[in-house]
């Protein structure tokens, strides 16, 4: 037997003449994320999603609670739009849930009423199917406010009923907003941040600054782990590992060690401005935090965003540090992201890099850097993984030639 | 990566032998009866258990009867400490400070449950010396427990003065029980378990071209051992559970190539590897840290200051040459090896270190090659931080 679920979204609601693409991109998304598990159905009406899938229920949660744009949802039993079987329905589903959890002694029954042409308004539902429960467990006492056991009922074009609410990630469906390249090492911040440009609909390219020998292959696979983490949530992932060795060894021969961080960051840039336009990017996201290390500051980012002309989104810039950590906990990244592998920026990082750098001496400091043939260099050096929730898949996509890359622009 | 690759690694792990993949292959697919059987399935696989028993008997000049087969090389040296605790009634146990953690954390342990430890320290080559083992000794000792050879350094403790000053202690009191954790030595230098007095040796099959997840140890007649798991009477109840026959069988093949030309196959590493240390002593500023009498024939440890060892091995690694730190390096707290920190070496040094091991097919083009490639890879990394 399928089960049901029905899904709340908050903000599309909201939406004007644009809500038919919002939902209907929210509908595929969902219908992706559990097409894997068994046959499934997915469809919108009244407000709300409604997905049947032949599956295990437990597993099917597992993906819809990770689904942009879902602000909640619940595994529903549907049956006709009739007093009496809603009602016996709305009893069966409380004996049911006190024998699962004998602790239940106060309840409420809570009623939406969209379909109008239901005799009764949503308080006397409400207050009818209470009556029944309480015949039928004399046990249970009703109270309005955090009762054990809530059992809802939605009058839709047939009556959705369910005693578990289960909260969904929020945001926008992935995919109305746009494309960005997320900036992800593999520390605990980065991934946060795509996360949360993610969850706001916008498309995201991951992208990896890779220097080995500098660092090691385990710090690639370490980035691709955590893709695996946020590809639950937005589906297949386009990684791009560009080959850093190169501008690494420049900067290092070139750079005075207290501007290296600033201009290795401003390399990152550069490097993103010219992908961003071959791949239909709009925007750049990083995981910056206010004042969090030296070129976080508001001086280092002033210099570090003068290297591109794209906007860059900063989801994390006023979030302090541990509740970027709950977040990233929340996710799932945190576990992979503080296994010990160097990432990119703790390498070279110098004993006393400069706090307050002005653009000024940084391009001066940078002035013997062709950065143009050191950007092509790295681009022609990259390559790109397919990665999905199961793993990467080098062979979908490979190596790319900087010429390959242009003729996708 | 390259084309070419030099694999300098094997104190780490070795490429298992032709052999030894035939004699697994056999167990998995024809002989898969499990010993216990009474059928004829059974009787197939328990020769096969037999056989392989003999081989690794052979090795150490021991009875068969001598030899329990164990996961590897941790579980031995485990089951050695623990098996010995429980039924000892002395409360204090004796062990260097260059051990393998597989025999530290066992050992520190017990210290936590109460027990008394010795870490004796070790001089500058790693070694430990007889006489302070000997001041060390107690009355409620019950345990001693040194290396054979240094998975680090390479570096040979005198098990043979070790095990006379343990028998002259035990001869007076209570026997205090000498382990040997051989997991390095195995295959690289003679092992007479006996001739020392060694009541308990520890050796693991993936480090001579056998399996992953194959080794035995060393039971002396006459001692007991409580187990570290409960089951059947396999192994003589001392290591209860079906038998991983082609682990075993693996394990017995690879003792087996062992053979008797110990000495030749010894020397011929042993040149290898000092060609290795000329070649690697002639760029500036290296210290070798392996000694150069009393190594085992197939390690050589050195320091290349202003080089992060990681980073090295990474470079070194891109034009297939494989090898490996002395020290795991976190991003901002590259931890020293406790081995180097023993003998002296500054952090800085020790972070800076890399182990080169090989095996007895390892070529003398292999090391040329190698070798060049890391004075390369050294000067390059230099021009980087100055």
């Amino acid at each position: 037997m399928p089960s049901t679920f029905l899904l709340r979204y908050g903000e599309i609601a909201l939406k004007g003449q644009n809500q038919g693409f919002f939902l209907e991109t929210l509908a595929r998304n969902v219908a992706r994320a559990v097409e894997d598990l068994g046959p499934s159905e997915v469809r919108l009406a009244f407000g709300r999603v409604l997905v049947s899938v032949e599956a295990d229920p437990e597993a099917a949660a597992g993906r819809l609670r990770k689904v942009f744009g879902v602000v909640s949802f619940s595994r529903v039993r549907d049956v006709s739009l009739d007093l009496g079987t809603v009602t016996s329905e709305a009893v069966a589903l409380a004996e049911e849930a006190v024998t699962r959890q004998p602790e239940i002694v106060t309840f409420k029954v809570d009623t939406r009423r969209a379909e109008k042409r239901f005799p009764l308004t949503s308080m006397e539902t409400s207050s009818e199917v209470g009556r029944a429960i309480h015949e039928r467990l004399p046990q249970l006492r009703a109270r309005m406010r955090d009762p054990d056991l809530l059992v809802r009922i939605e009058l839709r074009d047939r009556a959705y009923l369910s005693t578990k609410t289960i909260p969904g990630p929020g945001g926008l469906p992935y995919g109305t907003g746009g494309r960005a390249l997320a900036l992800v090492s593999g520390g605990i911040d980065s991934p946060v941040a795509a996360w949360y440009a993610a969850r706001r609909g916008v498309v995201i390219i991951p992208v990896h600054f890779h220097s080995f020998p500098f660092t090691s292959e385990r710090s690639k696979e370490k980035v691709v782990d955590l893709c695996r983490v946020l590809a639950q949530s937005t589906g297949p992932l386009d990684l791009w590992v560009v080959h850093f060795t190169e501008i690494q060894r420049a900067i290092q021969t070139q750079v005075k060690d207290a501007l290296r961080v600033v201009v290795m960051r401003r390399m990152m840039m550069r490097v993103c401005d010219r992908l961003a336009p071959r791949l239909g990017a709009l925007a750049l996201v990083t995981g910056e935090s206010l004042g969090q290390v030296a070129s976080q500051t508001l001086e280092s980012i002033a210099a570090i965003n003068a290297a591109t002309t794209l906007p860059v989104l900063r989801p994390l810039i006023g979030a302090d540090k541990t509740e970027i950590m709950a977040q990233a906990e929340a996710i799932g990244t945190y576990a992979i992201s503080i296994r010990p592998h160097e990432d990119c920026c703790s390498l070279f990082v110098p004993a006393h890099p400069r706090t307050q750098p002005s653009l000024d001496e940084t391009q001066r400091a940078e002035a013997a850097l062709d950065t143009d043939a050191l950007v092509r260099d790295a681009l022609a050096r990259s390559e790109r993984l397919r990665i999905t929730r199961s793993g990467a898949d080098p062979a979908a996509i490979g190596p790319v030639s900087d010429r390959r890359a242009e003729g996708t622009r | 990566m390259a084309e070419r690759e030099i694999y300098l690694d094997n104190a780490a792990t070795t490429k298992p032998h032709p052999a030894v993949v035939e004699a697994m292959t056999r167990a998995l697919t024809q002989e898969f009866g499990n010993p216990s059987s009474l059928h004829h399935k059974g009787l197939a696989a328990e020769r096969l258990v037999k056989d392989a028993r003999e081989a690794v008997a052979r090795t150490l000049d021991v009875a068969p009867e001598e030899i329990v087969f164990t996961s590897g090389g941790t579980e031995s040296n485990t089951l050695a400490i623990r098996g010995v605790a429980r039924l000892s009634k002395g409360r204090h146990i004796v062990t260097t400070a260059v051990e393998h953690s597989s025999v530290l954390t066992p050992i520190r342990r017990l210290a936590e449950e109460g027990y008394e430890v010795t870490e004796l320290p070790v001089d500058g080559e790693g070694r430990v010396s007889p006489d302070r083992l000997a001041q060390a000794l107690r009355a409620d000792t019950i345990l001693a427990s040194v290396m054979a050879v240094n998975n680090e350094l390479g570096t040979v403790q005198p098990l043979e003065a070790i095990g006379r000053v343990i028998l002259g202690h035990a001869a007076g009191g209570r026997p205090v029980y000498f382990h040997v954790d051989a997991v390095q030595a195995w295959g690289k230098i003679p092992l007479r378990p006996k001739a020392w007095g060694v009541d308990l040796m520890s050796i693991s099959g993936h480090k001579v071209h056998g399996p992953k997840g194959a080794g035995a140890l060393y039971v002396r007649k006459g001692v007991r051992l409580a187990p570290l798991l409960g089951g059947g009477d396999q192994e003589g109840g001392i290591r209860p559970g079906t038998e991983n026959v082609p682990g075993i069988a693996g394990l017995g093949a690879a003792a087996s190539l062992l053979g008797a030309d110990l000495s030749d196959v010894a020397g011929r590493m042993t040149d290898l590897r000092d060609r290795l240390r000329r070649a690697i002593a002639a760029i500036p500023e290296v210290r070798i840290n392996t000694p150069d009498r009393g190594a085992a024939p197939h390690i050589l440890n050195a320091s290349f200051p202003g080089v992060r060892g990681e980073t090295l091995l990474h470079r070194l690694e891109m034009d297939g040459i494989y090898t490996s730190t002395g020290s795991a390096c976190h991003s901002h707290d590259p931890k020293p090896s406790h081995v180097l920190l023993a003998i002296g070496l500054p952090p800085d040094l020790c972070t800076s270190s890399l182990r080169f091991s090989l095996n007895r097919f390892t070529t003398s083009d292999e090391i040329d090659a190698a070798a060049a490639v890391v004075a390369r890879a050294v000067a390059d990394l230099r021009t980087l931080v100055r």
